[in-house]
């Protein structure tokens, strides 16, 4: 495995997808921030939740670039359709699996069926996030579409 | 349809609502002051609305809770009596990072003291001043959802829900005494929605928002005439006080009518420079210190942008406001058309907002603060800009859409700017001015103002020079401290404005002009003659009486809107208005100052402390 190639892709195509996920909210196409969700696992202070699930979020970009980079090993071969092959696979996981996970493991996150408690407030995400907006499942796609990409063009398989 | 003195405002010092006395609000702009509408029934029946009363008859009594923006309106029906608690919560910073609470809420609580009374909540949001599309769904535990275009309305109450339509909500509940219902509305434009629950979480915003405006209200200093009419108007100002930058709005609405049917209608919800210097020594006189330094800052950072040339108005975040537009599918209140938004006034030329900007910033000298290099050599830049163009025509302090002239009030402030400028030099507080060109133009102006301003026939300053109009505005010339208020000129000038334009029982019109027939007295204006009597033009027991008199005009929870009705006392005009309230506030300071004997209006400022004075000054 490259590392050094596989750290410094991993951080780009991190980096990509919070500015396309950051832009899609500012263009108030979503109001879906994961910063901001990771965070407020951690604190309820806002300010300080976007700076802790920043660095939460690009940890686990680079986190999850280790297993693109696994399937690109395990093809023997890297490019931005593979890459971006994974990333839709990994946006559906995330809008389905994922977000319906999320408010049983999130402390301060509202329960649909139980409603928001004096700890629990944050709205769920909903069914593919659409409680965020109904076009958060393409602001989604497309990040994640950007994330595969940039690592599949980009990342160097070692020489064999 | 209400009155406008029918209602009420609520806000959190970033957007605000107006709530009738029948329990409805119907203007709420969200997230801020000059967003879109989402209520707006006030200007038409369509435009959306929220109420919460009982389904019989009933009659109303209300007020503010003491020294608080929270609401209580007590409702008397045959049945029984509820009391119903409006505000949008308000947090101290140390709180918002410690408890997780919504951006933007409006919480509405129904507690039945007597009896057994039936409650009915109507919410028929219409977003984008109602051209905007929604979904409504009920969503069961988390509440029912307003799907906007640019956002979340979240609304959460324990009341039964019979009725979730395309176009709105209803609810009901029978309360009997001691039961209480709750209603939150909460709106997210940016991030996951916070979903607040009700109960004891409501009491405990209620709570915290009554103790946050009372902690508020306890730095004001002020121990004169009409006390709580004075706290009240601080706490409006406060309340349009935008938080995040220090701007203060003129008002939270638009186009609610200067005359009834009539087409003066405008957009107040933005900031104009020329209530700076009235705003600032109000707030610094009330011991506001942090609200003015916040105001003077925001002033600062504005003209900043755009020096050495001014704009007239500003929006709360110191960019120009959007194109003014007219909303043809808006009714307006009670037929007054057309309804606008934006203002094109920001468009014009008033060169007295030179000399607003400059004894605002006189002001803060005046209280301590000292001019950091940069302001330095702005305000010099304002001053210079002066004497280019102190003699050209302007639009002037109305605003007036009839064209320019030769304005006397906006020749005074020229004045006072290279007044003050001089002053702060003098005193330290300037490094390099062009001090004989700020000299000698202060000259000519005040020579041309007492030469060409006065009118020998009418035995007065008049409003233009060489003309023969009165205009209220000329009784700030002893505000400025431009002539004396003892001088003969200036008690002349007063009697004639009195004789002119007084509206009967203290009030004022602000001038008799063919292009504004039939508009209401101009609150501020009638505030300014009864300070023009505290400053010296009459004895204290007549000023007194005056500033008593028109203390009477306010509504039932001391509001007053930018123009009185003479005959009937109707409110007219955008409401709640802070420059009625500047007035009023004034006008109580200086009254409180003439009666400890002080300089009504302080004009001295001291000298820089030598050790922050910069190199340039001393040279």
């Amino acid at each position: 495995m490259n590392w050094t190639s596989s750290l410094l892709w991993g951080f780009v195509s991190t980096i990509v997808l919070t500015t396309l996920m950051a832009g899609s909210q500012g263009m108030r196409l979503t109001r879906m921030n994961l910063p901001y969700m990771l965070g407020t696992i951690f604190t309820a202070n806002r300010d300080r939740a976007n700076v802790i699930g920043f660095g939460v979020h690009v940890m686990m970009g680079w986190l999850f670039s280790l297993f693109y980079i696994a399937a690109f090993h395990a093809w023997d071969r890297a490019t931005w359709w593979l890459g971006a092959s994974i990333g839709l696979v990994h946006a559906a996981f995330v809008l389905t699996a994922g977000m319906r996970l999320l408010p049983g493991m999130h402390p301060r996150m509202a329960s649909e069926q139980q409603g928001p408690t004096v700890m629990r407030q944050l709205e769920p995400p909903g069914f593919l996030a659409l409680n965020y907006g109904y076009q958060t499942p393409i602001s989604v796609v497309v990040a994640h579409l950007a994330f595969g990409a940039i690592l599949g063009a980009f990342y160097t398989l070692p020489a064999r | 349809m209400n009155a406008i003195q029918d209602y009420a405002v609520i806000g959190d010092c970033r957007s605000a609502a107006l709530v009738a006395r029948d329990g409805s609000i119907d203007w709420l702009c969200w997230p801020r002051f000059d967003s879109p509408s989402i209520f707006g029934r006030i200007l038409d029946d369509r435009a959306g609305f929220w109420s919460l009363a009982p389904t019989t008859p009933f009659t109303v009594t209300r007020s503010y809770l003491e020294n608080t923006n929270v609401l209580q309106t007590r409702v008397q029906t045959a049945s029984g009596s509820v009391v119903l608690t409006d505000l949008m919560p308000v947090a101290s910073e140390e709180q918002k990072r410690t408890l997780f609470l919504p951006d933007h809420e409006i919480l509405r609580i129904v507690e039945c003291e007597r009896g057994e009374v039936e409650v009915q909540m109507r919410l028929e949001p219409r977003p984008g001043y109602a051209r905007q599309q929604i979904r409504i769904r009920d969503t069961g535990a988390l509440g029912i959802r307003v799907d906007m275009p640019h956002g979340l309305l979240a609304l959460r109450t324990d009341m039964s829900v019979d009725g979730v339509a395309d176009d709105g909500v209803r609810a009901r509940m029978t309360l009997r005494s001691g039961q209480a219902c709750y209603a939150s509305l909460t709106f997210a434009d940016d991030w996951p929605a916070v979903l607040p629950p009700l109960g004891a979480w409501s009491r405990e915003a209620v709570r915290r928002s009554v103790a946050w405006w009372r902690d508020w209200a306890a730095h004001i200093t002020y121990d004169g005439p009409a006390r709580d009419a004075v706290v009240r108007s601080a706490l409006v100002l406060k309340l349009l006080a935008y938080a995040p930058s220090g701007a203060v709005v003129a008002a939270p609405t638009t186009s609610l009518p200067e005359r009834l049917g009539g087409d003066l209608n405008w957009d107040y919800r933005f900031c104009w420079l020329r209530d700076a210097s009235l705003t600032v020594r109000a707030l610094f006189g009330l011991g506001c210190v942090e609200e003015a330094d916040a105001f003077i800052s925001w002033l600062l950072h504005t003209t900043r942008l755009t020096r050495p040339e001014l704009r007239i108005l500003y929006d709360v975040h110191g960019n120009t406001p959007d194109d003014e537009e007219t909303l043809a599918h808006f009714g307006g209140f009670r037929g007054s058309r057309p309804v606008r938004i934006g203002n094109a006034a920001a468009e014009q030329l008033q060169l007295d907002v030179y000399g607003e900007v400059i004894d605002a910033a006189t002001h803060s000298v005046r209280t301590g603060a000292t001019l950091d290099r940069e302001t330095q050599r702005m305000l010099c830049g304002f001053g210079e800009y002066v004497c280019r163009h102190w003699n050209q025509p302007d639009e002037g302090i109305w605003e007036p859409r009839s064209g320019k002239g030769h304005n006397t009030h906006s020749r005074v402030l020229c004045w006072t700017a290279l007044d003050r400028l001089l002053q702060l030099h003098e005193k330290g507080h300037l490094g390099h001015v062009p001090v004989r060109q700020f000299e000698e133009t202060r000259e000519r102006i005040r020579n041309e103002v007492q030469l060409r301003a006065w009118n020998v026939t009418r035995d007065s300053y008049v409003a233009r020079l060489d003309g023969d109009g009165l205009d209220a505005s000329l009784l700030l010339l002893a505000w400025y401290g431009f002539e004396d208020a003892r001088s003969d000129r200036m008690r002349k000038t007063y009697a004639r404005v009195q004789e002119h334009l007084g509206a009967g029982n203290g009030l004022l019109y602000r001038y008799r002009r063919t292009d504004s027939p039939g508009e209401g007295a101009f609150g501020i204006c009638s505030f300014w003659g009864a300070e023009y009597l505290a400053l010296g033009g009459g004895s204290i027991d007549e000023a007194e009486a005056a500033f008593a008199r028109l203390c009477r005009y306010a509504n039932d929870v001391g509001l007053f809107a930018e123009e009185l009705d003479p005959q009937t006392g109707a409110a007219l005009g955008n409401f709640p208005q802070a420059f009625t309230h500047v007035g009023l506030i004034n006008a109580a300071l200086s009254l409180a100052r003439r009666r400890q004997g002080d300089r009504p209006v302080e004009r001295a400022v001291p000298p820089r402390p030598p050790e922050s004075r910069h190199p340039e000054a001393r040279a």
